[in-house]
Order: C-alpha cells, then sequence, then structure tokens
C-alpha cells in the first residue's frame, strides 16, 4: 500500500498484452493456418455445392456455415493464442474434462446419424464432436503430468498420462473410432518420446511392432490378403479411393479449372476426408503442393522453436499439439494417395465442418500460445553455464 | 553416487549464525537442481524434436511427391472399358500326347450387384430366384437391401442365364468377365487333371489357380504367362485313357469291387499312357472332401497314387529276381517248398493249405505262387539285402510323379527287419505300397534292369537310370512272368499274340480291429508285354472284388484283376501299334507247286 502510495512501485512492470502478443507470436505458423483457413473456404465453394444440392438447399449454404464457423475458429485462435502458457493449462485441464465427461454421456444422449457409430451430439442447428474437442485438452493434460513428474518429488505423470490415454483409448474404440483413438495414441507416444522415453523401450516397441507386423502377415491369411490388397497397385475404380485417385490424376499439374471438377458429383465425402482429391483436380498439383507446404511449415516451425524452449510443460505441449495437427493432415492426405490404408480422417481446417473447424482453431490456438517467444537464457548458454 | 545435499550443514550453520533464515539456502540449491534438470531435459529433447521435425518433412515430402506421381499419370477411365484385354487366356491348356483337348479356358461372366444402383431391389431378388434355383429370394432381396454396396452373385453363369438376367433390366445388376476352367472329356482322366478354382476375384478378372492333380502341382507353369500359349502336352493317350477307364468300370462292377486303379507305362520312358481310378469324378464340377470316413472312399482319392496297399504276391518275382541278381539261386534251382513252414512263433501256409514242396524250382515258385519257396529264398538273400532292393526299386520313397497328391502318399514300410519281416515281405505283406510304385518296379524288370522315373508329361526319351539288376536277372524274370500267364496263377489274362507276362497278387485287408478281414482283399495284377521284348506295365488293382459266377465266391486275382487287365491289353495292344505274334499257317495246308 505504501508503495503505491509513494509511487516507488512502477505502474506496469510488463508492455500492453496486443503489442506483445505481436511481437512474440509465430507470425509465420498464424499466417500460414489462415491461409489454410481460407483455401478450405475457396474450396468449400466448390466440393460443398453438390451436397447442397442433394439436400436441397441454397448452393453456397454449406460456405457460409463453414465461414460462419471458421470465423469462431479463428477468434477463439487469437484469443487462446494470447493466454499465457499457465492460462492455457487450467483452460485445457477444464477443457479435457467437459469433454472427457461428454464422451462418457455419448452412449447416453449421443446419435450415430445413421453410420454405425454414436460419435455425435446433435443439437438440432448443429451438431457436436466432442472427440474432436477432447484431443487439444488430452495432449495438455498429458505434457502437464509429464512435465510435473520432472520435479523432484513430483508425482509419477508418466503413469498417470499413460493410464489416462488408455482409458480414452478405450473410450474412443468403443464407439468406435479407431482414427481417433489412434491419433490420441500417437500424441501421447510422441509426448513420452519427446519427455525422454527410454531408447531401450523404444528399440522394444519398435521392434515388437516389427515382428507382430511380420508375424501377421506370415501367419494371417485374412491379415496378409488386407495388406496386399492396399499394396496392390490395382484398384477398384468404383471405390471412393478409386474416384479420389482418378481425380488426383485428371487434375494434372494446373487441374481442370475451377468449377469444372467431376469427382465432388460423385464422392459423398469430398467435402470432408477427400477435399484434397477436389483440390487437385480442379486446381492441380500446385494447390495441393501449396496445402503440404503450409501444413509442413506449421509443423517443422513449431517444432524448431519448441527446441530452444526451456520449460517442459511448453515443450511437451507443443509438441504434442504440432504433430496431432501434423498427423491429422498427413493421414488424411496419405489416404487419397493410397500411401496409407483408408481411414476417415478430416483436414484440419481445410475440411468442412462445424467441430472439426472449432477444434482445429483451439489446437492451432494452444500451439501458438506455446510457440511464443520468450526469454530463454540465451546468453547463460553461450557462456556455458546456464546462468548458476 | 555422490549425493549432493539441499542443506549443505556447513552454509546452515553459518546462516544460523548470522541471524539468517536457513530453508532460502534450501530453497535455492532446490532451484538450482531444477534447472539442472530442465536444460538437461532441453538437450536431449533438442535432439528429439529435431528428429521429429525430419520425420514429418520426409513425411509430407513422400505425400507430395506421391500427389506430383500420381498427377503426371494419365487417368484411367473409372468403369474401365478396356478390361477386356486383361482377361488373356492366362491359363495354359492340357492336352494328350496326340494334342486332343484335356483343359482349356471357356469366356463365360460372373454376376455382382450394385444395390445402391438397383432400381427395385425385391423384384431383382424374385426374378434371380427364377433363373437361379439355388437363389433364396427373401435372403437374397435383404442383402439387397442391407445397405451394402457390392455383391456377389454368382460365379459363372451359363449364356442363356446371363441373357435371363439382362432381360431383368435393372442397373444395379452387373457382369464381369471370367475365364473359366473347363474340362471337355468329363471324367476322363479326373484324378490325372484334378481340378481348378478361383483364386482372387476381381471385378473384371479372377485367377485360375489349380486345386489339385497335374493342375496344381504345376501351377505355376500353367499359369506362368511366357508359356500361356504353349499348351502343356500330357504323357496320356485320350483314346487309351478312354478304354482303360470303360473296361476297368466294367470290370468293377461285374466284380462287385468298391474301387479299381489301372496304370499303363511305357517301360523305356516312364511315360504314364494311361492312369484310372475308380471311382472318379467329374473336375467341371469337383465334390467336396469327405468330413467324415475314410478319405480313401472318396472319388477323390487317386487309388492309383495315393492308394497305400499290401499288393501281396506280386512281389515274390522281386525276391526271386534279387536272389538270382546275387547268383544265389537260378530258375532251375530246386528250393524248399514244404509247407506249412514254421518260423518261429509263426507257419507260413500256402493258399488253401496246399503243399508244392518238398522241392520246387525257383520258376515254379513263381509261376505256383508258393509262399514257402519265397520265403525261403528271402532267406537265403537275407534282410540287409533284401531291404536295399526293395530301396533301389524305390519302394521306400513316395513317387515323383506330377501330381500333387504323390508326394503325400509315403509306402509303409517296416521300421526294422527280423526274419519274419523279411519272410512276410518277401511275398508282399507287412509292407505297403501304392501301384505307381509296383508300375515302376515291374517297368525296371520289363525293361532290362533300369529303374525309371514315372513322369506325366510327354516327350521322354529312353531314361538312363540307376541298374537295379542285371539284363541276364531281368530277362528270366520276364520268363518266369510269362510262365506264369501260360501255364500259372494268371491264365485268363493271355491275350492271343501279345505274350502278356506278368504276377498276380491277392493280398487280404488289415481289418480296423487288427488282423486280416478274409473276405475283403486287394487284388493286383502286375503284368508286361509283349515278352519277348517288353515295351508296356499294365497294373490293374481292384479293391475288395469279388467273383460269383463259380458255385463259391472265388477272390483271387486270378479271378479278377487278371480277366480285367486281360481284356485291357485286348483292346490297348492295337492302340499302342503292337503288331501280334501270329502262329504261321500250319504247312499241311499248303500245296507244294512247282513249274
Amino acid at each position: 500500500m505504501t508503495e503505491m502510495v509513494y509511487g516507488s512501485m512502477p505502474s506496469r512492470v510488463t508492455e500492453p498484452v496486443l503489442p506483445r502478443w505481436w511481437r512474440t507470436i509465430d507470425k509465420w505458423s498464424m499466417t500460414c493456418i489462415m491461409v489454410l483457413f481460407g483455401i478450405g473456404l475457396l474450396l468449400g465453394l466448390a466440393a460443398s455445392v453438390p451436397l447442397a444440392s442433394r439436400n436441397g438447399l441454397e448452393p453456397f449454404y454449406y460456405v457460409q456455415r463453414q465461414a460462419f464457423f471458421g470465423g469462431i475458429a479463428m477468434a477463439v485462435m487469437l484469443g487462446i493464442s494470447m493466454m499465457t502458457p499457465a492460462m492455457v493449462r487450467r483452460v485445457g485441464v477444464m477443457g479435457f474434462a467437459l469433454a472427457f465427461v461428454a464422451i462418457c454421456l455419448l452412449p447416453f444422449i449421443g446419435t450415430d446419424f445413421g453410420k454405425g457409430a454414436v460419435r455425435w451430439f446433435s443439437f438440432g442447428f448443429a451438431s457436436v464432436q466432442p472427440s474432436e474437442f477432447l484431443k487439444p485438452g488430452f495432449i495438455i493434460v498429458v505434457a502437464w503430468l509429464m512435465a510435473a513428474s520432472f520435479d523432484l518429488n513430483g508425482p509419477p505423470g508418466k503413469t498417470a498420462s499413460f493410464a489416462i490415454a488408455m482409458v480414452v483409448v478405450g473410450l474412443l474404440a468403443m464407439q468406435p473410432d479407431f482414427g481417433q483413438a489412434a491419433l490420441v495414441l500417437f500424441g501421447w507416444g510422441v509426448v513420452y518420446f519427446v519427455a525422454g522415453a527410454p531408447m531401450t523401450l523404444i528399440a522394444i516397441v519398435v521392434g515388437l511392432v516389427v515382428v507382430g507386423g511380420f508375424a501377421a502377415y506370415e501367419s494371417s491369411e485374412h491379415f496378409a490378403r488386407r495388406i496386399d490388397g492396399f499394396l496392390t497397385p490395382d484398384l477398384d475404380p468404383r471405390t471412393q479411393l478409386g474416384y479420389a485417385t482418378n481425380a488426383i490424376q485428371e487434375g494434372g499439374f494446373f487441374g481442370v479449372g475451377v468449377g469444372e471438377g467431376q469427382v465432388k458429383w460423385s464422392l459423398p465425402d469430398a467435402h470432408t476426408d477427400f477435399i484434397i482429391a477436389v483440390a487437385a483436380e480442379e486446381y492441380g498439383l500446385i494447390l495441393v503442393l501449396v496445402i503440404i507446404a503450409l501444413y509442413t511449415t506449421v509443423v517443422v516451425r513449431s517444432l524448431m522453436r519448441l527446441t530452444k524452449e526451456r520449460d517442459p510443460f511448453i515443450r511437451l505441449a507443443g509438441t504434442g499439439l504440432a504433430c496431432i495437427f501434423g498427423v491429422q493432415a498427413m493421414i488424411n492426405m496419405g489416404v487419397a494417395v493410397r500411401l496409407l490404408p483408408a481411414k476417415g480422417m478430416t483436414l484440419p481446417f481445410v475440411s468442412y465442418g462445424g467441430s472439426s473447424v472449432i477444434a482445429a482453431g483451439i489446437t492451432a490456438g494452444a500451439l501458438l500460445a506455446m510457440t511464443r517467444m520468450r526469454p530463454q537464457g540465451k546468453m547463460g548458454d553461450i557462456f556455458g553455464r546456464g546462468g548458476r | 553416487m555422490i549425493r549432493t545435499p539441499l542443506r549443505p550443514l556447513a552454509r546452515i550453520l553459518s546462516a544460523r549464525q548470522k541471524g539468517e533464515n536457513p530453508d532460502t539456502i534450501e530453497r535455492e540449491n532446490l532451484r538450482l537442481r531444477h534447472e539442472e534438470i530442465r536444460d538437461r531435459g532441453r538437450a536431449r529433447a533438442e535432439v528429439r524434436l529435431l528428429f521429429l521435425s525430419l520425420g514429418f518433412l520426409a513425411a509430407f515430402s513422400t505425400i507430395g511427391a506421391r500427389m506430383g506421381l500420381l498427377a503426371a499419370t494419365e487417368p484411367v477411365e473409372p468403369r474401365s472399358a478396356a478390361a477386356g484385354a486383361q482377361i488373356l487366356a492366362t491359363r495354359a491348356d492340357i492336352t494328350d500326347r496326340n494334342g486332343r483337348i484335356l483343359a482349356t479356358n471357356m469366356q463365360t461372366y460372373a454376376l455382382y450387384a450394385q444395390p445402391r444402383d438397383m432400381v427395385d431391389p425385391g423384384r431383382v431378388a424374385r426374378e434371380l430366384a427364377k433363373i437361379f434355383p439355388e437363389i433364396d429370394p427373401v435372403a437374397m432381396e435383404r442383402r439387397l437391401t442391407d445397405g451394402r454396396t457390392f455383391l456377389w452373385i454368382r460365379r459363372v453363369m451359363s449364356p442363356e442365364q446371363m441373357q435371363r438376367v439382362h432381360e431383368i433390366g435393372d442397373p444395379g445388376l452387373l457382369f464381369g468377365p471370367r475365364e473359366m476352367r473347363l474340362y471337355p472329356n468329363g471324367q476322363l482322366a479326373a484324378h490325372v487333371l484334378g481340378g481348378a478354382s478361383f483364386g482372387a476375384e476381381g471385378v473384371s478378372s479372377a485367377e485360375v489357380i489349380g486345386t489339385a492333380g497335374i493342375e496344381k502341382a504345376l501351377d505355376a507353369r500353367l499359369r506362368d504367362p511366357a508359356q500361356a500359349g504353349t499348351p502343356l502336352e500330357l504323357s496320356l493317350d485320350l483314346t487309351l485313357q478312354a478304354a482303360v477307364e470303360e473296361i476297368l468300370g466294367t470290370g468293377m462292377t461285374m466284380l462287385n469291387a468298391k474301387g479299381a486303379a489301372a496304370i499303363l507305362m511305357d517301360v523305356k520312358t516312364g511315360e504314364i499312357l494311361s492312369l484310372a481310378s475308380l471311382p472318379a469324378f467329374d473336375p467341371n464340377d469337383r465334390p467336396n472332401p469327405l468330413v467324415k470316413g475314410d478319405p480313401g472312399d472318396s472319388p477323390l482319392f487317386n487309388r492309383a497314387v495315393q492308394g497305400v496297399y499290401e499288393l501281396g504276391s506280386t512281389f515274390k518275382i522281386f525276391t526271386v529276381a534279387n536272389a538270382m541278381n546275387l547268383g544265389l539261386v537260378s530258375p532251375e534251382t530246386m528250393v524248399d517248398a514244404n509247407a506249412p513252414r514254421r518260423w518261429g512263433k509263426f507257419t507260413i501256409k500256402e493258399f488253401q493249405n496246399k503243399n508244392y514242396g518238398p522241392l520246387l524250382s525257383v520258376e515254379n515258385v513263381i509261376v505256383k505262387s508258393s509262399n514257402v519257396g519265397t520265403a525261403n529264398i528271402a532267406l537265403m538273400v537275407g534282410a540287409e539285402r533284401q531291404a536295399a532292393f526293395f530301396q533301389s526299386l524305390g519302394f521306400f520313397d513316395p513317387t515323383v510323379i506330377e501330381l500333387v497328391e504323390a508326394p503325400g502318399a509315403k509306402p509303409i514300410v517296416p521300421k526294422r527287419w527280423p526274419d519274419i519281416t523279411t519272410i512276410t515281405t518277401s511275398y508282399g505283406h507287412g509292407i505297403s505300397a501304392s501301384p505307381m510304385h509296383l508300375a515302376v518296379a515291374y517297368a525296371a524288370i520289363a525293361n532290362g534292369g533300369v529303374k525309371v522315373t514315372p513322369t506325366l508329361l510327354h516327350g521322354g526319351v529312353a531314361q538312363n537310370g540307376p541298374r537295379v539288376m542285371t539284363a541276364e536277372t531281368a530277362a528270366a524274370s520276364v520268363r518266369m512272368l510269362r510262365g506264369v500267364v501260360e501255364h500259372g496263377t494268371a491264365t485268363l489274362g493271355d491275350v492271343p499274340g501279345y505274350q502278356v507276362a506278368g504276377k498276380t497278387g491277392t493280398a487280404e485287408k488289415p481289418s480296423r480291429t487288427g488282423g486280416y478281414d478274409e473276405d475283403k482283399v486287394v487284388n493286383t495284377f502286375a503284368s508286361l508285354f509283349p515278352a519277348d521284348d517288353p515295351k508296356y506295365v499294365l497294373v490293374v488293382t481292384l479293391d475288395e472284388p469279388v467273383e460269383t459266377s463259380g458255385s463259391e465266391p472265388r477272390r483271387t486275382a486270378g479271378w479278377t484283376a487278371v480277366p480285367v487287365a486281360g481284356e485291357i491289353i485286348r483292346r490297348a495292344a492295337p492302340l499302342l501299334g503292337l503288331r501280334p505274334v501270329v502262329e504261321p499257317p500250319p504247312v499241311d495246308g499248303l500245296t507244294a507247286v512247282s513249274n
């Protein structure tokens, strides 16, 4: 009180929030994400028209919806990116708890939209897929637990996070949604890897997977046939994958022209899982490569920035968020070019979908919050003593 | 490891002396230690993060490269119109030695459905049930409407059926071209050909793979695209095969046998000219294997190759040939044939408890088929040399003929050779082999003492296999076998002009309860012809035959297998191009004329 009255305490200890945010944010990554969202809208103009006409709506109904949800997503992303890591952690843990409860409630009040898997809550005007919102929160919880386990006398964070991961994977597999379950498991694995998983354990797991894969291939004819079917260059052209491949080939390097594509009329998932095929057909390889480059930039830049990060929580959370963001894009595009077996997975920010785009906004916002520039004791590093 | 205390005593004491709070020292040390841990963690994470970045970079580059690759290739029509080009006659035909077709391919169509494109699934299901009686309209409608996008309905169908499916006129019914394996001769040579079925199936084509017989044994050759245009030429002769199967089938019916097998083989080249096993099946519509009971009762069972039987007295000639080859006896040597002969606790008897003794020439041992005489000759030879001789004739290993069933038919050979085994195997008991083994061994006698490898492929030349006996021994054995047909146990098999030689064999079948069944026998006649220059071996085996024309049922080979074999030779020899040796007309019918 005395200090305030006599003015010995500075009225502001830090610079204002917005200028500091603008100075420390990873502007390249943020720009890339916004460009991706823009491309998503552009492709939506082409890809969602058939869906709208099938459902008897005006042609650009879905584009408007996507712009609306995308606007929310961008706002959420910017808002979260302005938070401090500690704030992100608090919000993330609470968000995880909410999403977890929501997933547990799914079997009772969820809906399956006639697709055989109960993954959605339906609210009339929109539907929400809670597992999309679970992922960023999950990564933050895992990173928090693992970072805490580094402290002397800290909690057994690795074990606890593994237990949580198993429960979540189990819940997702029950829906069933093996794609999201695999993604969650992958997210945990990446965080654990960067948190310093023992090399022997990694070697053992990799060895087991390889040996198990070969053993399954040799012993089980069913498994071998599936693998052979995936590896075989022949493809039934009437499957979704066949259409997607054909669309990429039709597009060539420069595309058939805006609005001229055919694949969107034959693929039921042209606006979500196979939007990259629409991009390839109408705009050609050029746009596809641009999209790939944008994702690569976000992921690789974030990871590179995190290599300098001193705080374990920030580093681990950032890594996990960047990786699930990147892997989701990778799987989506890998399926379209038949590098990976078919698995429904949206392309973050580009695919149509309200939950999907807002969840991607949350993920990206948290990621941007983690990759902001902070004082990292660089001088201490240079002098080799780390400030001691 | 040296433990650094968080509260070093010296500093604590000095702090206390100065009146400072010693806890700050602990907090300070804790902070420093955490910072150390963080730095260590960061150094490790830095490498791993770089590794992750590289991983992502590589993965995204791969996807980009793959996109580029795809974009650079020419697109194909989704519903490939050029599907016909993929349906090449990829499986080679099979022909007999004269180029007559035994197996070929036929273009047909498979029927599948895409229920999403279907206008009226209920009507389609009802119409399909009218065309294909095995389809249940209710179940089919359920399958067409349960949300699946693809459904196979028929693998193959006739052109008439295809036309009627066309006439249903539903866009959801589609046809996929199929190559189908066709055996135009039906049951002829069924066990040699085996059969074929579809392997991996796609909409526009399906691979045809062999399931049994030579189709499976030579599957790789038949599917080799480089040799698809060249038919696989078998050593079989279609005409002979038809004759053999016809006579064998008649014989089997007349003699109430439950099965029969015949092998006709060229003794020099080892080529199988005819291989029959009855009952047969139609390889176009291969029956399912039996799920219970004896697989040997299934028509799929190839008795000539897979059937491993005790072949009885047909083995006696091997014992005698071995003894002659070793110089122990000659055809004229007299041996002890006093029956019954006791050996330890066993008694060796002759057929119907006869006694050919006390002494019998070696030739007559064969002609009269004396068990005791053969046993005594075998004891002269000894176990070791007898086993070695059987092995050299191929009785210890599966035959190497080009049938997928052959390697599985291992002969049953005694593990040890005490004297009693030497005795029983000398007349073909206690050792089991297939008719194919017997044909190979008789071919060695017939061709002058050289073991041949049997083959089903045409184009064989005289084989130069290992010599198993001297030419003299072989010639003497053939003379004895001729004697069997001239005035021994196989007189019914004498075909005028073709000098049949051979040996009968009647073996009681081992019963399931142990011991032997007296009224269940396997009758075998192993023959070779013509005796003055043997060219062919014919082995005929009948399973459980009984000849009932006499006052009591007769079950010896001389009454069953021998007449069947004789009839086969009568029909086959002219087809083989053999010239009958005709007696010159009697001299007194001519009148000497002088000019």
